[in-house]
C-alpha cells in the first residue's frame, strides 16, 4: 500500500537462544498515530531500535518512508525523529546548545536551524529556559526537550519509547497535547509505546499488542474492547496478555539505571 | 492550554543535507571541551591526585633520591605525573562511552545521519584534548613547587608529546569502552590496567638498572614511551631516545584509533 510509511513484514530478532520479537507484521499508515503496547519484556524496544537502525533484524523486511533501515541507514535517519526511553540529553550542556548540536548532526543549515530551535522551544514552552543547563530541569522539562529535540530535522515519523514513564498527570497531559498538536498540524506519523492504556486508548487511532515477541491483536482501540467485550482499553489488554506479572531478569542496563539513580540523584 | 495556531515546524522542508562533514567533528570535540570548563569540581578533583603525588613522593622520596646520586627527585618525577594525569583523564573519556550507552548523548548521536567515524573523532580528539589541558595545568602548578624546565624553546615538544598520549589512552578507552557493556567490569580496569600502565611505566623509577623482568615490562608499556618523551623533551634526559619514543607512540596511537573507530562503528545499544 502506497499510503503507508511504516511497512513490516515477518520481522524476528533472535539474540542467541532468545527470541524477543517473533515473525511479526504490521504497517502504519501516513499521518497515524500508532501505539504498539506490551507488557514489560514483550519486544517493543527491541522492535523500535530495529525500526530506528539501531539492530539489524534476523529476518523480515521493513520499509521507513520507503527505505530499508538495513541497507539505507541514513536516508531511514533522516525520516524519523525519536524519544528513547531512558534520557539521551547532554545534562552539562544547556537547552538551547543540545537542540543546537541535533541540528548539526543533522545538517541543518545556520539561518533555519536557529529559527526552528526558537519555534520548537517555544512550542514545547522552554524558550524562558533556553540558556539553563539541562541538569537543573524536571524529568517533564526534559522530556519536552527531548520531544522539541526529535522535531528539529523535520522527521516524517517520530518514535517516543514510553515518553510520559514516570511524569505526573498534567505533564502527561501536556505531552500528549504537544503530540496531538503536531500530528494535526504537521501531519506527522507518531510511533508510541506506554505502560498507560488510557493514554493509547485517547490518542491513539491504531493499537498493537505485543507478548512474548508475537503480535495479538491489532486494531482501533474500539475494536479491541469489541472483540474482547471489555469497557476500558486496560481490561482489553489484560484479557489479551494476561494478568500474570513478568519478571525481566535484571540486566546490566537495571545496573546502569540503579547507579545513574544513586549518582545522579 | 493554549497552541499556537500556526505551523508548529518553521521553514521549509528538505533544506537539510547542507551542512560540512566537520561540522560533526567540530561539535563533538566542542561538546567535549565545553563539559569540561562547566565542571570546575572536576578539574579541581582531577588536580588533586597529581598534587598528592608530587608532594607526598616527590618531597618524601627526594633525599633519598639525592643520596643514590641520581639528582632531584621532584625535577625527574614531574613528568612521570603529567603522563599520569594525562593518562587518567584520557582514558577515563573514552571509558565514559560505556556510560553514555545506556544514558546519555551516545543514543542520539548513534541515531543521527552522520558516519560514526565522525563522532568517534570528534569525541577522541575533544577527550585528547581536555586531557591534554589537564597536563598543562599539572606542569604550570608543579613550577610553583620547584619544577624547573631546561629548556622553554622544547615546549612545543613538550605539547605534541602530551597530546599524543593524550590521544593513545582515549583511542584505548573507545576501544574498551566499546567492548564491554556495564560499569561493573570498571574496577578490573582501574586494577589491571590503569594503575599497572601507570606504576610500571617509568614515571616513579628510572628503568635504566632494573631487574630484566620489570626492565621488559616497562618497555612494552606504551606509558613508559610518553614518561620519557617528556622526561626527554622537558630535561633533556631521556631512556629510549626521543625518536623511538615518538615513532612507537605515533604508531601504536593511529593502531589503537584504526581498532577504535572500527569497534566503535560496531557498538549496539
Amino acid at each position: 500500500m502506497e499510503n503507508n510509511i511504516i511497512e513490516v513484514k515477518n520481522l524476528t530478532k533472535k539474540f542467541k537462544d532468545l527470541t524477543a520479537v517473533d515473525n511479526i507484521s504490521f504497517n502504519v499508515k501516513k499521518g497515524e498515530i500508532f501505539a504498539f503496547l506490551g507488557p514489560n519484556g514483550a519486544g517493543k524496544s527491541t522492535t523500535i531500535k530495529i525500526l530506528t537502525t539501531l539492530l539489524p533484524p534476523t529476518n523480515g523486511e521493513i520499509e521507513i518512508d520507503g527505505a530499508n533501515p538495513v541497507t539505507q541507514q541514513d536516508k531511514v535517519r533522516h525520516s524519523f525523529g525519536i524519544v528513547f526511553q531512558d534520557p539521551s540529553l547532554d545534562d552539562e550542556l544547556t537547552a538551547y546548545e543540545n537542540l543546537e548540536f541535533h541540528g548539526v548532526l543533522y545538517k541543518v543549515p545556520n539561518p533555519i536551524r536557529k529559527q526552528r530551535i526558537e519555534e520548537l522551544l517555544r512550542f514545547v514552552e522552554l524558550w524562558d529556559r533556553r540558556n539553563n543547563l539541562v541538569k537543573v530541569f524536571s524529568g517533564g522539562m526534559k522530556r519536552r526537550l527531548e520531544i522539541a529535540r526529535g522535531l528539529l530535522h523535520h522527521p516524517k515519523i517520530f518514535f517516543l519509547d514510553e515518553p510520559t514513564l514516570g511524569l505526573d498527570p498534567q505533564t502527561r497531559n501536556h505531552i500528549w497535547n504537544y503530540i496531538s498538536n503536531l500530528n494535526k498540524k504537521e501531519n506527522i506519523t507518531v510511533f508510541f509505546t506506554t505502560h498507560y492504556m488510557e493514554e493509547a486508548d485517547k490518542v491513539a487511532q491504531k493499537v498493537a499488542i505485543i507478548d512474548h515477541g508475537k503480535i495479538i491483536a491489532q486494531g482501533n482501540p474500539a475494536e479491541l474492547k469489541a472483540q474482547t467485550k471489555t469497557k476500558t482499553l486496560e481490561e482489553a489488554f489484560l484479557a489479551l496478555t494476561g494478568e500474570k506479572i513478568r519478571d525481566e531478569d535484571a540486566g546490566s542496563q537495571d545496573f546502569l539505571r540503579q547507579g545513574r539513580r544513586m549518582w545522579h540523584r | 492550554m493554549k497552541m499556537p495556531d500556526r505551523r508548529i515546524f518553521y521553514g521549509r522542508d528538505g533544506e537539510c543535507g547542507t551542512g560540512k562533514t566537520m561540522n560533526t567533528i567540530y561539535i563533538l570535540w566542542l561538546r567535549q571541551l565545553k563539559r569540561y570548563f562547566r565542571s570546575r569540581s572536576r578539574i579541581l578533583g582531577s588536580l588533586g591526585q597529581p598534587l598528592l603525588y608530587l608532594v607526598a613522593m616527590g618531597f618524601g622520596f627526594g633525599p633519598i633520591f639525592q643520596k643514590a646520586g641520581a639528582g632531584n627527585y621532584i625535577q625527574f618525577l614531574v613528568p612521570g605525573i603529567i603522563a599520569m594525569s594525562i593518562l587518567f583523564t584520557a582514558l577515563f573519556s573514552g571509558v565514559e562511552i560505556i556510560w553514555d550507552k545506556q544514558f546519555g548523548f551516545l543514543k542520539e548521536t548513534l541515531v543521527a545521519p552522520v558516519p560514526r567515524f565522525e563522532i568517534m573523532i570528534g569525541r577522541t580528539l575533544g577527550g585528547a584534548t581536555v586531557s591534554t589541558l589537564q597536563g598543562v595545568i599539572v606542569l604550570v602548578v608543579s613550577t610553583f613547587i620547584g619544577f624547573k624546565i631546561s629548556s622553554l624553546s622544547m615546549l612545543s615538544v613538550v605539547l605534541l608529546f602530551m597530546f599524543l598520549i593524550a590521544v593513545l589512552f582515549a583511542a584505548l578507552g573507545t576501544v574498551i569502552a566499546s567492548l564491554l557493556d556495564d560499569m561493573q567490569e570498571f574496577q578490573l580496569i582501574m586494577n589491571f590496567l590503569v594503575m599497572p600502565l601507570f606504576f610500571l611505566s617509568g614515571a616513579l623509577f628510572p628503568l635504566s638498572g632494573l631487574p630484566t623482568a620489570l626492565s621488559a615490562v616497562a618497555s612494552i608499556d606504551l606509558l613508559s614511551y610518553g614518561v620519557d618523551g617528556l622526561r626527554g623533551s622537558l630535561l633533556g634526559i631521556s631512556h629510549f631516545g626521543l625518536h623511538i619514543d615518538l615513532l612507537v607512540l605515533t604508531i601504536t596511537t593511529l593502531i589503537l584509533f584504526t581498532i577504535g573507530s572500527y569497534l566503535f562503528s560496531k557498538i549496539k545499544i
